[in-house]
């Protein structure tokens, strides 16, 4: 059984009344494995967050199918939701309340023990480099990256089987950056997590990813280990065989493509 | 389905039932916590939104003394007091439907595995306690300020009132709630709109009976009308909930009706935020 099953998922999204629907998704198809790392990259608005989200149940489908470990994400939606968590590329909190504040709500929603999971979310950060004197100060007051440290440890608390990472690295320092690559990692490792990770920085992808697949204009236009995409652009186009290659080829005009159809109503 | 990741024991109807109302009652205890936490970050607003309370209950309530009658003085106190828990019951609930979608907190908690009446539950069982904290300091307030004499009155039927009433209230808060879900910048001040047609329905400030004929029909299925007519008989004439029937059987079944629409309402609107990706606040 897969861990993620995605079979023929569409997304469109109305923006306006007269306008062309946005296709977020279109007919995405794909399989991953258990204890899999798969990468998903892309331009700026190719889909990738829009993936997340539907699989994380913050969407629904406009057509199409999505399974995790086998179960529908529409009609066993709890048994998902327990299994699955999130980081998006904002540290989404109450930025008012301190990391310990925030991290016993999100651990209460998942029925957790209070007490353990104050532990538990000690141990993660200070694996990530956050000191345990700052987690009861306001979230404010942390930067950008430490926030999102807090994001991922309250994520890994709830011990998802599949973790979907959108961007947990982007606008991190290079040190940050490390910490967090690292311990996916050992997540992956020691922790039987399945994870899908999107992410800008391809060396990242390339080192931490078992697949990657590239979505553009909300297609799944490629998919293979790096090795396979590097040798693929090198013989069909032509191309040195790197992963900033792959991605040229293959993302070519979909920014292009945004700007116009946020200007022109209908254009085709 | 065996050997699957994260599987739970299989148990029978009965226990999963149980162990699934434990787990709901748990999660729910989540929103009054964090709530509290919040309550207590921000106490000196708290402080600024008492005195406001007090001095707009005080403003009302002086009317009566104005025209020298007391029982004017007293009903006014009431609406007056009542008027100030149903804006901090409905203000509660908005807000912080309206606060999570703007620190993008609410992608989170329509994650988790939890029901949406746990949520609806949990954060609304909050506004009402804190309500009548608030509203009970004001209500103390102004007692002392006015001299009153509340020797003959019923308490008793003043607290099932105001319970039984908060009830329809919290219904009807689930239902604003979905102004602030769908619209983040300006649907928590549209609740108002709802809170200024209960004032005016209720009949906060004067008699239902002076109303034009249809808008005392619509008075009819305003909770806040018998809710209001019950404390002001128990705590003015000392009317005991026995005679006051015709007045709570009306709030339970508003109760009743108001609270699972509340909660269907409020999943429609998710459904609808779902589809059309209104979650979102950013990435
Ligand atoms: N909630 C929404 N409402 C309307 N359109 C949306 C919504 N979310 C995404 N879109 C549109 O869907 C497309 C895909 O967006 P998405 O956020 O998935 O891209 P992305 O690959 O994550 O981009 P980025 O790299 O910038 O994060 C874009 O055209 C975007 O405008
Ligand atoms: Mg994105």
């Amino acid at each position: 059984m897969p861990a993620l099953l995605v079979d023929h998922v569409t997304k469109r999204f109305q923006t306006g009344r007269k306008k062309k629907p946005v296709i977020a998704i279109n007919d995405v198809s794909l399989r991953i494995e258990r204890g899999e790392v798969y990468g998903v990259l892309g331009a700026n608005g190719g889909g990738k967050s829009t993936l997340i989200r539907l699989v994380s149940t913050l969407l629904t489908l406009d057509t199409g199918r999505v399974e995790v470990f086998g179960y529908d994400i529409e009609r066993d939606e709890m048994s998902v939701k327990r299994i699955i968590n999130r980081v998006s590329v904002d540290a989404a909190f109450f930025k008012k309340l301190s990391p310990a504040e925030n991290l016993l709500y999100a651990a209460r929603l998942y029925g957790l023990d209070a007490g353990s999971a104050r532990q538990e979310a000690v141990r993660i950060l200070s694996r990530l480099g956050i000191k345990e004197s700052r987690l009861s100060r306001p979230l404010e007051q942390m930067s950008r990256g430490m926030q999102q440290k807090v994001a991922i440890a309250r994520s890994i608390l709830t011990s998802p089987t599949l973790l979907l990472l959108d961007e947990p690295t982007t606008g991190l320092d290079p040190r940050s950056k490390l910490d967090v690559q690292t311990f996916v990692e050992e997540l992956r490792d020691s922790h039987d997590a399945t994870i899908v990770l999107t992410t800008h920085d391809l060396v990242e992808a390339e080192r931490l990813c078992d697949r990657i697949g590239i979505l553009n204009d909300g297609r799944l236009i490629v998919e293979g280990t790096a090795d396979e995409l590097k040798e693929l652009v090198a013989q069909d186009h032509d191309q040195e065989p790197t992963l900033q290659a792959v991605f040229m080829t293959y993302t070519g005009r979909s920014l292009d493509d945004d700007v116009e159809e946020d200007g022109a109503a209908d254009d085709e | 389905m065996t050997g699957r990741a994260g599987s739970h024991p299989v148990t029978n109807g009965a226990t999963s039932a149980m162990t699934t109302l434990a787990r709901e009652m748990k999660a729910s205890y989540a929103f009054v916590e964090r709530n509290f936490f919040l309550t207590k970050r921000y106490w000196g607003w708290e402080v600024g939104w008492l005195i406001y309370a007090l001095a707009g209950a005080l403003s009302i309530t002086l009317i009566g003394q104005d025209q020298g009658d007391q029982r004017l003085l007293i009903s006014l106190l009431i609406g007056a007091v009542f008027w100030n828990y149903v804006s901090i019951v409905f203000s509660f609930i908005a807000e912080t439907v309206a606060w999570e979608r703007w620190e993008g907190t609410l992608e989170y908690t329509f994650m988790a595995p939890i029901r949406r009446y746990t949520q609806l539950v949990g954060s609304t069982l909050y506004a009402v306690i804190y309500g009548l904290i608030h509203t009970g300091f004001v209500l103390l307030v102004l007692v002392l300020f006015f001299g009153l004499d509340l020797s003959r009155a019923d308490f008793l039927t003043a607290a099932i009132f105001t319970l039984l009433g908060s009830l329809s209230l919290v219904g009807i808060g689930m239902m604003a709630a979905i102004l602030p879900l769908l619209y983040v910048e300006r649907g928590a001040q549209m609740t108002f709109v709802l809170q200024s047609l209960l004032l005016l329905f209720s009949g906060v400030y004067f008699r239902i009976e002076i109303l034009p004929h249809w808008m005392q029909v619509v008075s009819a299925f305003s909770p806040g009308t018998y809710l209001l007519d019950g404390v002001r008989r128990g705590l003015m004439d000392g009317t005991p909930v026995t005679s006051l029937i015709h007045d709570v059987w009306p709030l339970l079944v508003m109760a009743i009706v108001l609270i699972p629409v509340g909660v269907w309402t409020f999943g429609r609107a998710e459904r609808y935020a779902k589809r059309t990706g209104k979650l979102k606040r950013v990435g």
